[in-house]
């Protein structure tokens, strides 16, 4: 057993779950999944949302979260049995020689501590290290992970440093007790993807120089591609396939592997500007109130008919606020918004009926954008009424040829948000939108928070509407892919400038500036190496300066 | 300036500015209250010529705008006047009063505060089983009966029946300590048992919507105990919520021991106050009016502060 360090047999998890005016019952999450890992590999597990990834990965820390209940199965590290160990031997487990980082530092840091403290918590209690050799093991960490003034950098809270360095403090914490074994749960996936890259190599880094093994869960097989030795693909907690990294990416077996692989191959030609834009955003300076510096700044952008303008940024970067400028929520300093040919007012009270009809909005949370009280059909109805005055069974025809064309039968009319998949939610956002029969919509993040295929699906869906309806879309997004997928003209943004501007063809071919080059060559890509190479090449770039 | 001070600024402020408002209201509540000071204090003596006399000497001839100032002055300089039915000195009188409500409200304090707390730790650690539900049970039945009948109950069994602890709190300066705390027993218990159940409920519902979090998964997966992850974890985030209700108790316990006091016949400001409404003694009053809210705007006002120390991101700003 000395080089398989890991061992999962036919591992079955369960959960049970109380859905509404139901019995509970139980559901099985995985059923029957086994793997093997040796010292110093790495395991790709990749899947789409309810997979049972980031569930196969605390279980090998014999934890459940929430209602979940591993239900059969065997799993060993280091040769021992942990499923059928009591609390106190797993409480020594856990912490010492399996650690986990979350996808989120910035949550599952305590906000109240400092880091410090944090990331030598678990060897202290555990009793690995004293309190001097902890510290300066973290500092060590810190130092090798590349963060800025790693002697002092553990005596900030959480709070005050950034989302990346804050992630590569959590590969700290997990990595400071000297693991045999680390899972990582998507630790870049909440990340801009300029800053991704720096993690994403820092964590190579660290599990090459301390040799741990780990679990690498990702939803994005392009990222995975590049710091595993295997990877496995899992769906609806199955296995599908596993295998070698070079072999899942290059010469996938099973259909659904070569669906993942091709996603991103979506295309779209970029249509001409016209010569009457339907919404202009002219010289917008912005900020927000309260505050004494502008967030936005001579932002200027036109949007055609029938046509998607993609604004693409990192967080920070003024994406969203210019989306608040364009529907009234944040009154600009300077600047004005033109549509269809006409001024309008700067603030949302200013602004008639039509012209709220006319932009309506798309969010990334399609969760939280709906009345959880309210059904499907209600929802949609509800412009139609507000704008239209439609009734009884003039609403009631709308809203199922609305369904239809969101391409979700007549059946969901009656069901809750709850009941629907995170891909039909964001689908009756769209059909609201629709319904109100606006000429542009203002799409915030909409894929963001939906798996691949799924996210696939919406881009495609979206493309159709926009064919039958001609509304323009404004395509918020940070996601570079998408960007390709869908937009005729794109907005680059950093720090509030919009640094690059115009149709795609010319914005995503060279010379780029710096900013642009930077953002496109940091989109990871389906090929091993390129993290090596783009690192690479960043160095000999900085050494030619 | 660092954030923090300057909220803390505004919080003094704003508790300034709210103090002068009650002061306003005690006033003017007070004086339009039916009744007449001069007619009750010469009963059935008076004349309308004693009665005008009597007016003048007591200043009531004045406008009401210049009363007040002159009352608030006074009270500024730490003159609420003198009584109006035994002629002394209030501030004197007051003192001792306030210094015995003091004593049993710290004391009172000293034991609910903790215990509610280290209760509402341990209905999270076995939530949802059997010590979660005693614990909720118990102080939820003990605040829900009314504190005079706690009273009576504890005095009849605990003082009468067992002897353990006098049943009269009655205390007197040349007392030792151990003798005031031996007599105020019995109130102390009835004071925790009527504020307990409201701290306790409070620190569970906190702490458990804290145990949502990320981090407590996190601290979980270190290996750390239950009571560990709460105690370490959990708390230091519940604090502000918690501080809020022990303080809005604390204020309670001082200016709500009217029954209590009453009750265990206990030399404190509820029992003067109450005495002193009963004769129309409207200076008195006021001055009681005007303590009291003192003691709860001061209190809420502590409560705001500490909610802010406890914040990280305003006590360490980026």
């Amino acid at each position: 057993m000395s080089e398989k360090f890991l061992k999962v047999e036919d591992l079955k998890i369960g959960a049970r779950i109380y859905p509404p005016g139901e019995k509970p019952r139980n559901i099985d999450i995985v059923h029957g999944v086994s793997f093997e890992l040796e010292k110093g590999k790495v395991l790709g597990l990749i899947g789409e949302s309810g997979a049972g990834k980031s569930t196969i990965g605390l279980a090998s820390m014999a934890y459940g979260r929430g209602g979940v209940e591993i239900t059969g199965g065997k799993v060993w590290v280091n040769g021992r049995e942990i499923l059928g160990t009591n609390l106190k031997d797993l409480r020594k487990l856990r912490g010492t020689e399996v650690t986990y980082v979350s996808q989120s530092a910035a949550a599952s840091f305590n906000p109240a501590k400092k880091i410090l403290e944090q990331v030598i918590e678990a060897s202290l209690h555990q009793g690995k290290f004293s309190k001097k050799e902890a510290e300066a093991r973290a500092v060590e960490l810190f130092t090798k992970l590349g963060l800025p003034d790693p002697e002092n950098i553990g005596d900030r809270y959480p709070h005050q440093v950034s989302g990346g360095q804050l992630q590569r403090c959590m590969t700290a914490l997990a990595l400071c007790p000297e693991p045999d074994l680390v899972v990582f749960d998507e630790p870049t996936t909440a990340l801009d993807v300029t800053t991704q890259i720096d993690v994403l190599m820092a964590i190579k880094e660290a599990i090459r120089d301390t040799g741990v093994a780990a679990l690498y869960i990702t939803h994005d097989l392009a990222v995975v591609a590049q710091v595993s030795d295997e990877i496995m693909v899992l769906r609806m907690g199955d296995m599908v396939e596993h295998g070698t990294t070079d072999q899942i990416i290059n010469h996938p077996v099973e259909e659904y592997t070569r669906d993942l692989v091709s996603v991103r191959s979506t295309q779209h030609d970029g249509k001409p500007p016209t010569d009457n834009p339907v919404l202009t955003v002219e010289n917008v300076t912005a900020r927000y109130k309260g505050t004494n510096f502008d967030v936005l700044h001579n932002v200027t952008m036109e949007l055609h008919p029938g046509q998607t303008l993609a604004v693409v940024g990192e967080s920070g970067s003024g994406k969203s606020t210019t989306a608040r400028v364009i529907t009234g929520l944040l009154p600009p300093r300077e600047g004005k918004i033109h549509f269809d040919g006409r001024d309008l007012s700067s603030d949302l009270e200013g602004r008639s009926r039509e012209d709220l009809r006319e932009l309506q909005m798309i969010y990334q949370m399609a969760d939280v954008a709906m009345n959880p009280r309210q059904t499907v059909g209600t929802i949609i109805g509800r412009p139609l009424e507000f704008y239209f005055g439609m009734r009884g069974a003039e609403k009631k025809k709308r809203i199922l040829e609305l369904l239809e064309e969101i391409e979700m039968g007549p059946e969901f009319m009656d069901r809750y948000p709850a009941e629907l998949s995170g891909g039909q939610k964001q689908r009756v956002c769209i059909a609201r939108a629709l319904a109100a029969k606006p000429k542009v919509i203002i799409c915030d993040e909409v894929t963001s928070a939906l798996d691949p295929l799924v996210a696939d699906g919406i881009l495609k869906l979206l493309e159709n509407l926009q064919k039958i309806e001609n509304v323009a879309y404004l395509f918020i997004t940070h996601d570079l892919a998408t960007v390709k997928a869908i937009a005729d003209s794109i907005a680059v943004m950093y720090q509030g400038r919009v640094v690059r501007y115009g149709p795609k063809a010319d914005v995503l071919a060279p010379p780029f500036d710096d900013y642009t080059d930077l953002l496109l060559s940091s989109v990871p890509e389906m090929r091993l190496g390129w993290l090596e190479e783009v690192v690479q090449n960043r160095k000999m770039e900085s050494a030619g300066n | 300036m660092h954030p923090i001070l300057k909220l803390v600024a505004q919080r003094l402020a704003l508790s300034i500015l709210l103090l002068l408002a009650a002061s306003v209201l005690i006033f003017v509540g007070t004086t339009i209250l039916p009744g007449d000071v001069a007619q009750s204090i010469l009963g059935q003596a008076a004349t309308p010529e004693s009665l005008a006399n009597l007016r003048k000497e007591l200043g009531m001839d004045q406008p009401a705008t210049t009363r007040y100032f002159n009352w608030l002055f006074g009270a500024l300089q730490g003159d609420l006047g003198t009584a109006l039915t035994n002629g002394r000195d209030i501030v004197e009188s007051l003192g001792g009063r306030l210094k015995n409500t003091l004593f049993l409200a710290f004391w009172a304090a000293v034991v609910a505060v903790p215990l509610a707390i280290f209760l509402g730790l341990l209905a999270v650690r076995y939530r949802e089983r059997w010590p979660d539900k005693l614990i909720s049970a118990v102080t939820l039945a003990s605040i829900s009966i009314p504190e005079f009948l706690i009273g009576y109950l504890l005095m009849y069994f605990v003082g009468v029946k067992l002897g353990w602890a006098p049943t009269v709190s009655t205390i007197y300066d040349s007392m030792s300590l151990g003798e005031k705390l031996s007599a105020i027993a019995l109130p102390v218990t009835v004071l925790t048992m009527v504020v307990l159940a409201h701290m306790m409920r409070m620190t569970r519902a906190a702490i458990l919507n804290v145990m949502q979090s990320a981090y407590i998964e996190t601290a979980e997966l270190k290996g750390l105990t239950s009571f560990q992850v709460i105690a370490r974890h959990a708390f230091p985030n519940a604090i502000a919520p918690v501080v809020n209700v022990v303080m809005l108790n604390l204020a309670y316990l001082v200016v709500g021991v009217v029954v209590v006091e009453v009750v265990f016949v206990y030399p404190g400001m509820g029992q003067y106050l109450v005495d002193h409404v009963a004769k129309r003694d409207v200076p008195v009053v006021q001055a009681c009016g005007l303590i009291f809210a003192a003691v709860y705007i001061g209190l809420n006002m502590v409560a705001d502060i500490v909610s802010i120390l406890a914040n990280p991101r305003l006590r360490h700003p980026k």
